[in-house]
């Protein structure tokens, strides 16, 4: 490898601005993205993810702002002209042409010997598992097997930069489990640098390295799985990411290794200092997944609470349950079922406590 | 659903659908190939008089069947001598084919154009731009061309404006030539091409061009290499739409064409109502529908087959 700038800032944008007329797609957004990473852009419909991944491959121009892949700024390049390529959302294969033809198609553009272009599409057929099919015609193979020609196509030119505009959205939904490794390690094995836009969370999860969370054009936080979901950096990524249960309160402790807060359901107490103001207005977010529950006063003393249990949905691996407590707000709590015999016996209407470690609250300001 | 019980053990399965697929059957054999068999009659008869252009084809007295094959043989070859296909009418019928071909490829280079923007316009203009294209038709079409020949003529507003801004001296002929002929043609015959250029174009997806681009095509690569490709049925349909018609055109060629390039239309004409040679002018007809109609059968035989292949 010739670049010197090392793994660190190969894909940066900077202060990159997209505006349609009144409206602000893409608004002051700057990020980093590593050498080899899958970077996942993730949000629901309208955030601007695919406007910034649209500018990334060159078919919008930015407002303002800068682009900078392995130190090039690249903004100004037309998208023919950029070393950038894009798996579409619906694969847009060429229709009239065949699986080796679609392949070919960025090979053919950069005139190279023939024999050069024979060996590359066969390597990337090869790569993707679709070698026989090297003569169909896309309305031929099956929803899978099109958006792995896709993958070819677009890795055919080893672009410095690889972008998959919801890679997975046309597939269904057990296909799409299986897809998702696949795609992973086909991109890993080229070690070529991803940035993937997507609404489904689980898929931003499971295949990227890090991810930017995005809302109304801007990025709230960037990190890796782990990170926006553990700690969420606002209200909106919590409740984005998973499902959270936010309690709204304002703050009545602030020691240097805890604090806690006064919510609708009563104090909450959090392992950690917070370094705010007292009785500053917060919310304190827990997984539903944190929370247990049960008919039995527990033994542990603190954030235990009371409430009565008015849904419960079954959903085979883990059961919900939904309860109502004291001050009528819901509650979200998920068990695992993790014996075939559910021994809890809890029902409907069955008063119960529920309780969490005072290290699964996280608390937000923003 | 009671109707459906019978249908399945009747000998006529769904007889409603029959119906309607025998009513443009019925319509085609009436206006379309009874007349064509009356043609191929005459073609083979002998001529008669002002009162009856054409005699029966058989004998009064012996009653025999007698066909005059010398109503075709003198189409490609002349009476006094000469040889093959050096006839007035052969090359009639060459510069007909030919002038068909100058127009339907106008038609294409100037209707393309046409269809692509609209079909790329925003969904709700389209309409109106459609009815741009359409519009012409609700004058009539011999005004239309008079008004061609105001434009071109001598002293015409085409003349005068390159006059007065000194491109020419003085007025260039334009009139009576083969360009103003194929400018009319193509006038004309434009929004048959458009037409069903605008509905192939309108259908493609437009991703497929950013795939283009994104894999290194320039815009005029991008074009060339898939939105030629995918359009192609409807250039074709264009194309046999404007070609097929401006081959047996007669209006605008005589209103418009010069006298010495007399197309095949005209022909007809003169022998028809000029020479009241009523089984050449048919003759001359029935060779014209060969020359279009064997080409265009081989080509969807083809097309149809290949068509056929795809599963």
């Amino acid at each position: 490898m010739t670049d010197k700038d090392g793994r660190a800032g190969y894909l940066v944008t900077e202060k990159l601005v997209k505006r349609f007329d009144e409206a602000t797609a893409v608004d002051d957004v700057s990020l980093s993205v590593n050498r080899g990473e899958i970077f996942a852009l993730l949000g629901s419909s309208g955030c601007g993810k695919s406007t910034l991944l649209r500018m990334l491959a060159g078919f919008e121009k930015p407002t303002s702002g800068r682009i900078l892949l392995g130190g090039d700024d690249v903004a100004g390049l037309q998208p023919y002209a950029r070393p950038i390529n894009m798996m579409f959302q619906s694969y847009a294969l060429f229709p009239h042409l065949d699986i080796w033809e679609n392949v070919a198609f960025g090979l053919k553009r950069e005139s190279l010997p023939k024999a050069q272009i024979q060996q590359r599409v066969g390597e990337m057929l090869d790569l993707v598992q679709l070698g026989p099919y090297a003569k169909r015609k896309p309305h031929q193979l099956s929803g899978g097997q099109q958006q792995r020609v896709a993958l070819a196509r677009s890795l055919a030119k080893r672009p410095k930069l690889l972008l998959l505009d919801e890679p997975l959205g046309a597939l269904d939904k057990k296909l799409r489990e299986q897809t998702q490794f696949e795609l992973v390690n086909i991109i890993e094995k080229v070690g070529v640098t991803c940035v993937m836009v997507t609404h489904d969370q689980e898929e931003a999860m499971t295949m990227a390295g890090r991810i930017a969370v995005m809302s109304k054009g801007r990025v709230l936080q960037v990190g890796t799985p782990e990170e926006v979901y553990e700690h969420p950096a606002n209200r909106f990524v919590a409740d984005f990411i998973g499902n959270v249960n936010m309690f709204e309160g304002r703050l009545s402790v602030d020691e240097i290794n805890c604090c806690a807060a006064i919510t609708g359901i009563g104090e909450i107490q959090v392992g950690h200092g917070i370094s705010g103001t007292l009785n500053m207005p917060l919310a304190i977010a827990v997984r539903p997944e944190k929370i247990e529950i049960s008919k039995e006063r527990p033994a542990a003393g603190r954030n235990v609470f009371m409430g009565t249990v008015k849904e419960i949905a079954y959903f085979g691996s883990y059961n919900t349950y939904i309860v109502v407590a004291s001050d009528g707000s819901r509650v979200r709590i998920t068990e695992a079922n993790t014996t075939r015999q559910d021994l809890s016996n809890i029902t409907w209407e069955d008063p119960v406590y529920f309780w969490w470690n005072d290290r699964a609250g996280i608390v937000l300001r923003d | 659903m009671i109707f459906n019980k019978p249908m399945a053990v009747s000998i006529f399965p769904m007889p409603g659908r029959r119906f309607v697929i025998a009513v443009p059957y019925v319509w085609l054999i009436i206006f379309f190939f009874l007349p064509f068999l009356i043609l191929l009659y005459i073609s083979f008869v002998d001529m008669g008089n002002d009162i009856h252009p054409f005699k029966p084809i058989w004998d009064s007295q012996t009653g025999l069947l007698k066909l005059k094959y010398e109503n075709y043989g003198s189409i490609f070859r002349s009476s006094d001598g000469g040889s093959l296909f050096q006839t007035l009418y052969v090359e009639a019928y060459l510069r007909s084919l030919w002038y068909a071909l100058c127009t339907a490829l106008l038609c294409l280079a100037v209707g393309y154009p046409f269809a692509y923007f609209i079909a790329r316009s925003a969904p709700s203009v389209r309409p109106a731009l459609l009815m741009m294209v359409m519009l012409p038709f609700w004058t009539s079409f011999l005004l239309r061309v008079y008004a061609w020949k105001g434009i071109l003529a001598d002293q015409g507003v085409l003349n005068q404006a390159l006059m007065f801004f000194g491109v020419t001296l003085e007025s260039v002929q334009m009139l009576y030539t083969d360009i103003s002929m194929l400018v009319g043609m193509t006038y004309v015959y434009l929004p048959f091409m458009v037409l069903p250029l605008y509905a192939n174009l309108v259908k493609m997806d437009f991703r497929l061009l950013e795939a283009a681009h994104d894999l290194g095509a320039s815009p005029f690569k991008a074009f060339w290499l898939v939105t030629v490709p995918l359009s192609r049925a409807g250039i074709i349909a264009g194309f046999m739409l404007v070609f097929i018609p401006a081959v047996g055109e007669f209006v605008i060629p005589s209103l418009l064409g010069g006298p010495e390039n007399t197309m095949i239309g005209r022909v007809v004409w003169d022998e028809m109502f000029t020479s009241n040679n009523w089984p050449r002018a048919t003759a001359l007809a029935v060779v014209m529908i060969a020359l279009i109609v064997i080409p265009l059968a081989v080509y969807y035989y083809y097309a149809g087959k290949a068509a056929d292949s795809k599963p």
